[in-house]
């Protein structure tokens, strides 16, 4: 097990390598000089000439990209900012923990919502509460996040008054970010749910369990929730990703200064090192929950443990002819 | 090389040349397809909503009642009423007559940035599923490269460095899901490419463009075309997401998600202004989910519930 984690990290490196070559290429070949910006349209050449030098930005591209990604290697230095003038790291990783805490938060929302309510339309198929459910995850999953949240605001705290439209401050003016992002999700976790299980009690296993007298309870989640599981944890690995780097429509609606937020500012202001930072880490992030979900498999399922476990057994020659 | 003249080879060519003359080969396919769809209720409903965006994409000067950007500021900010079904925007612009003309820019985008990533994903994943080897090695790695950025922070990092625009946020969206295409494709084609059909039209001498156009690709359509049909979905919320945020498609165009981050500002006065364009994004998202929904089960029975 260890091993496959460890070869998993190993393969991330040279696509991580190839993200940073990506981003850095997108903003090096974007056009418009961030020096001229920076010092203004009409100040001088040499003004201008001084800043492209502070900047580092009079060097061969080849040259700076190679100076890039060493300082990101070597000292996991992303850069200094043009506007701040701050290391990049330093701003990302302030800003980072609110950005994962509205995740996480909308994450336990969405599963405490959408997993038993798919539990729920897929034990009791047809049922009011199924069509019903069918309904309104359709339309969950269909409604735009940011529209979701001015709908929020619309309604909690122009209409009712009842909440804060912005900021981030503490629980009550977290919900309306949370129910915005954690809805649409449970949309999403209900769906699959709902279709997953659909597929496992039709096995033959379900039936022999039946037959042997299980109650029903120890049915549904012992044999069927367990086998249907790992597209459910597929989906919930997608959505957290998506809840990281998607965070940017949300924090923007309900200005809340997370990662998201930062990075839409720097690219209106043209802050590539804070772009390209931004990018690059959440690419780590999603890259990293990926790397759980399909760790989490093996723990969940051990039909995947096994073949991890023979995988390791087998020569490394058999192991290359796989790949 | 003489050209074999056996009796059978002949009739196998004359086979395929007629198959060639009544060109849609597959309409029977396609015909049983839609007859299964049509028992499908939600996906029909789904079908009507998407024709009655494309029709309001196709001929919105016969619809809307209104050009997109006649601005009259002494009517700005009216509540919906008979006049205007939908209100009006701070510029006094009728809010309907920009959603119907807004669906013309949102179907654009989505259909045309699927038709680039189809094409592109398409044609990596065949040439790396039948060439396999090196090239299938290389251009799968460079794929998992575009896999690792998020989709929609792809968009969002092309339109900070190429800035916003039709013509970016187009390819900035094809981008970020030519993956996704490609290991459609790619999967597909391995499933497939050792079959006898595919042994058979290479042993009477057919090119590998043509085993890869004529018996590869038609074999792996239907996972195609419902990626695609969720792909401009997909395309659609995206674009939303990016003009909401300024990023994208540049005013004075209509377009849903510009029309929201402009109306944003106003929220406490004037409501309707920021709920009818996104209850079009909506309606617009949902039928397609419906159509690829309804797509998908006619066009696998196995997968029917």
């Amino acid at each position: 097990m260890w091993k496959y984690i460890l070869k998993r990290l190993l393969m991330m490196i040279p696509v991580l390598l190839g993200v940073l070559l990506l981003v850095f290429m997108l903003n090096a070949f974007s056009p418009g000089d961030p020096a001229t910006q920076l010092v203004g349209e009409n100040a001088s050449a040499e003004a201008i000439e001084a800043m492209r030098e502070q900047l580092g930005l009079n060097k061969p591209v080849v040259q700076r990209f190679i100076d890039y990604a060493a300082g990101v290697v070597t000292r996991l230095d992303l850069g200094t900012s043009y506007q701040s003038r701050c290391p990049v790291r330093d701003e990302i990783l302030e800003r980072f923990p609110t950005t994962a805490l509205l995740a996480a938060l909308s994450m336990l929302l969405a599963i405490a919502i959408g997993l038993p309510a798919g539990i729920i339309s897929a034990t009791k198929q047809y049922s009011l509460f199924d069509r019903l459910g069918t309904v309104v995850s359709m339309i969950g999953v269909s409604m735009p996040n940011f529209w979701q949240g001015l709908m929020n605001i619309l309604v909690f705290a122009v209409m009712l008054s009842w909440l804060p439209a912005s900021g981030f401050y503490g629980p009550k003016y977290w919900i309306l970010p949370v129910l915005t992002v954690g809805t649409s999700s449970a949309a999403t976790i209900c769906r699959m749910t709902r279709s997953s299980m659909l597929e496992v009690v039709r096995q033959d296993y379900i039936r022999t369990a039946r037959a042997k007298g299980q109650t029903e309870s120890n049915i549904i989640l012992r044999h069927t929730l367990k086998n249907a599981l790992i597209p459910i944890i597929t989906v919930i690995g997608m959505q957290l990703g998506g809840l990281l780097c998607g965070a940017t429509l949300t924090e923007s609606i309900f200005a809340i200064s997370g990662l998201g937020r930062y990075m839409l500012d720097a690219i209106k202001a043209r802050n590539f090192p804070a772009v390209q930072g931004s990018v690059l880490f959440l690419a780590v992030v999603f890259s990293v929950c990926n790397l759980l979900v399909d760790v989490i498999y093996a723990f969940v399922d051990p039909r995947i443990r096994s073949m991890y476990v023979k995988k390791g057994k087998k020569s490394a020659g058999a192991d290359a002819g796989q790949a | 090389m003489a050209k074999i003249t056996t009796p059978a080879m002949e009739r196998l060519r004359q086979a395929e040349k007629k198959r060639g003359a009544e060109k849609p080969g597959r309409s029977s396919a396609a015909r049983e397809v839609l007859h299964r769809m049509t028992y499908n209720k939600l996906a029909m409903a789904g079908l009507a909503i998407f024709l009655l965006l494309v029709l309001c994409a196709l001929f919105p000067q016969v619809i809307a009642p209104e050009g997109y950007d006649d601005q009259n500021y002494a009517r700005a900010f009216t509540a919906p009423c008979l006049q205007f079904p939908l209100g009006t925007d701070s510029f006094g612009r009728d809010i309907l007559s920009r959603v119907i003309w807004g669906a013309r820019t949102s179907l654009c985008i989505g259909v045309l940035s699927v038709s680039f990533s189809v094409l592109v994903g398409g044609l990596i994943g065949a040439v790396a599923a039948y060439y396999g080897g090196k090239l299938d090695n290389v251009l799968m790695r460079l794929m998992d490269v575009l896999m690792a950025v998020p989709g929609f922070l792809l968009c969002i990092a092309i339109t900070a460095a190429f800035g916003s625009g039709f013509i970016v946020i187009v390819w900035a969206i094809a981008v970020g899901s030519v993956p996704s295409y490609a290991r459609i494709v790619r999967a597909a084609v391995l499933t497939i490419k050792d079959s006898e059909f595919v042994e058979a039209a290479r042993s009477i001498g057919a090119s590998d463009v043509r085993i890869t156009m004529k018996h590869l690709l038609p074999n792996c359509l239907s996972p195609i075309i419902v990626q695609a049909t969720m792909g401009v979905a997909g395309a659609i919320l995206s674009a939303a997401g990016l003009s909401f945020m300024g990023l994208g498609v540049q005013p004075p165009t209509p377009e849903w998600g510009y029309m929201l981050n402009a109306g944003k500002q106003y929220i406490r006065d004037a409501w309707w202004i920021v709920t009818f364009p996104g209850i079009t994004i909506m309606a617009a998202i949902f039928s397609l989910n419906l159509l690829g929904d309804g797509l998908r089960d006619a066009l696998d029975p196995k997968l029917k519930k």
